[in-house]
């Protein structure tokens, strides 16, 4: 069968089950859309937070960015995965026992003020909807690539189908469809990886693959890569570092508290029955996570030795461009791989030398979107892959959209401005401002903003320096104020923004940039977007000194973090 | 013990927990993944320089088995302090 018709039969098929669970899982109440009514079974859970965690960039462009950086893109595979660790130790059981709806809320609560759930909901909003962006994209780039529409058509396709289901649906809706789209991903991701692994190694686990040798011969995998690539003049694939220690080690840590404290990936936690299962829960998200995590560097390092084993078979023997093969013609025609004959002789030359190298353009995101097709599998994977693309973008912008709602619905409207609507009514307004939401991610996915491609690192670097440090201190300390927590969660964003504006201009102007982007001028050489744990510092600090001058908490704050901190137990004053 | 002392108590088992599962969790990916990575380079394990599996794959079996051994634990102290859910 043609592959393109193949292709939208796979893809026709997962987008009718997603609708389908739409409809068998609508909401009914506040409690269903908000949390899908506290009854997900910690697995389950565990499951539609990988889907809602996995977006479009750890399906398409992680492995790419692991395989150009080699161990230099190992920042990645730590900083994306131990988040969840602090997750399950430090915020997720306690804000479960809370047993509240959204993340400004406990804000709000536990340091008793309005203006301390205001400022939760705009980083919340900001750092969401920067977020949501690269999902949209991710739609509207996976619908083109693959189903050769256009950019817009996909966009509007994918709109469409996150419509149907989270409105109607609300949490419970998501949180079926994220465990749909988490079996989706996770094949579509691993079996062109086990084919790649058996291919090359023998091995058909992707894992131990890469610590394998080559089929056929004594060489292992890693050894025979270092040589290739070093032969060519790039760096050495097991020890190429990123800038410095000092840098890897911020950027690693400012992606696991960034990752901590993402609020679309906390609310998931209030969906399970119980605060044990929120811990339990927890480990669960993180298996299904490193299922394709640990995958991944696999699929970088055999799709890099692939890729240059095809150009260049042996040394000296370069591939003649009349005789590359089909992958490679198709990839060009989409303008990732692009080849100029600089020396004239007809034959590909790939090296590190920007003077003499010939493929003077290899787009990252190729090392998993043409896998399929290196390692010679059948059209009904790379139609697969398809599908597994479009569901890591749905179920991430799914569940941010959500996150976008309820703070809007439930802690602006409900929770500040219009206290007195029923119940009924915070329904019909939580779906609007879905809708609402959604509209506003299209827009932005239509007309991606100058900014759109700083945007992962503002999240980040939001969620790190205002939300994590503001939800452990209302955990771990008693002592922790309004004033204190106002002043650091104001001052952790400042002081991130200001470093990421002025190395890449404001609101990613490039014109405004104050200071330019290069090294000589970062701060300890640490680069822009590795900078949320150093906003995350400074939060703590503020919100330390702040507190330690003003008045303590009032009596029933200091009762409601002795609560929360233990699981069952009488007492309990937090009923909703 | 007085309601209160048993949740201090409980309290404090459960940051010492913490502080242990979080120290390893700083070793297996900072200082093994990071730190001295290159000195770990110089250990084998199969195809991999040891650095670079911790970077890359062992971190990560870490972090998984960190949160199970916490839940387990965390169970365990709900249970033997009374505080668990009923």
């Amino acid at each position: 069968m043609e592959l393109q018709t193949l292709t939208f039969i796979v893809v026709g098929i997962t987008f009718a089950v997603y609708i389908g669970i739409a409809f068998w899982a609508r909401a009914g109440s506040t409690s269903e859309f908000y949390i899908a009514g506290g009854g997900i079974h910690p697995i389950a859970n565990g499951m539609a937070t990988a889907a809602d965690w996995m977006s479009a960039a750890s399906f398409i462009s992680m492995a790419g960015l692991i395989a150009f950086f080699g161990y230099g893109g190992s920042v990645f595979l730590m900083g994306w995965t131990g988040g969840y660790v602090l997750l399950a130790m430090l915020l997720a059981p306690y804000l479960r026992k809370y047993g509240k709806f959204t993340v400004p809320e406990f804000i709000g609560d536990r340091y008793y003020s309005n203006t301390a759930r205001i400022v939760a909901v705009v980083c919340l909003i900001v750092a969401s909807v920067t977020y949501v962006i690269g999902q949209m994209k991710g739609i509207g780039v996976a619908f083109s690539r693959f189903l050769e529409t256009s950019y817009e058509m996909g966009l509007a396709v994918g709109m469409g189908i996150v419509f149907i289901y989270a409105v109607v649906g609300g949490m419970k809706g998501i949180t079926y469809t994220q465990i749909a789209q988490y079996c989706v991903l996770i094949f579509a991701y691993t079996i062109p990886a086990i084919f790649i692994s058996l291919n090359l190694t023998g091995n058909p686990i992707p894992q131990l693959g890469l610590g394998s040798m080559m089929t056929g011969t004594e060489t292992y995998l890693l050894d025979r890569l270092d040589q290739v690539v070093t032969e060519l003049g790039f760096a050495e694939y097991t020890t190429s570092a990123r800038l410095s220690t000092l840098n890897t080690f911020v950027y690693t840590l400012s992606l696991m508290i960034g990752t901590a404290g993402l609020p679309h990936v906390i609310i998931r936690f209030f969906t399970v029955t119980k605060v044990s299962d929120a811990r339990v829960s927890a480990g669960w998200a993180l298996i299904f996570i490193t299922i394709l995590y640990t995958t991944a560097p696999a699929v970088a390092a055999m799709a890099r030795l692939n890729l240059h084993e095809t150009i260049q078979p042996a040394s000296g023997q370069n591939l003649a461009y009349d005789e590359r093969p089909n992958w490679f013609k198709n990839w060009e025609k989409t303008g990732l791989l692009k080849f100029e004959d600089k020396n004239g002789d007809g034959r590909i030359q790939y090296t590190a030398d920007k003077a003499t190298n010939e493929m003077v353009k290899v787009d990252r995101d190729i090392m998993v979107l043409a896998n399929p097709e290196i390692a010679k599998l059948p059209n009904w994977v790379i139609a697969l892959v398809a599908a597994g693309g479009l569901a890591a973008a749905l179920s991430t912008a799914a569940g941010l959209l959500l996150a976008i709602a309820s703070s809007i619905s439930h802690d602006l409207l409900k929770g500040v401005f219009r206290p007195d609507i029923t119940e009924k009514q915070e329904l019909l307004a939580s779906r609007i401002a879905m809708a609402g939401a959604i509209a506003l991610a299209g827009y932005l996915g239509f007309n991606p903003p100058d900014f759109a491609a700083g945007t992962v690192a503002l999240a980040f670097g939001l969620a790190a320096s205002s939300i994590f440090p503001a939800l452990m201190m209302g955990i771990f300390s008693k002592r922790i104020n309004r004033e204190g927590a106002i002043a650091g969660m104001i001052a952790g964003i400042s002081v991130t923004l200001l470093y990421v504006f002025q190395h890449k201009g404001i609101m990613f102007v490039a014109d405004t940039a104050f200071l330019g982007d290069m090294k000589a001028n970062w701060f300890m050489g640490i680069e822009p977007n590795a900078f949320g744990a150093v906003g995350a510092a400074v939060n703590f600090t503020v919100a330390y000194a702040v507190s330690s001058m003003t008045p303590e908490p009032p009596d029933h704050i200091q009762h409601l973090v002795e609560d929360i901190r233990v699981p069952g137990g009488a007492g309990s004053a937090t009923a909703h | 013990m007085s309601s209160e002392e048993n949740r201090k108590a409980y309290w404090k088992a459960n940051v010492r927990l913490m502080v242990t599962l979080l120290t390893v969790w700083f070793i297996i990916s900072y200082l093994c993944g990071i730190v001295f990575v290159e000195e770990l380079n110089n250990i084998r394990l199969g195809g991999y320089k040891l650095g670079f599996w911790f970077a890359q794959q062992g971190s990560m079996y870490g972090f998984v088995a960190i949160i199970f051994i916490y839940a387990r634990r965390m169970a365990a102290l709900d249970r033997k302090f009374d505080l668990h859910e009923k």
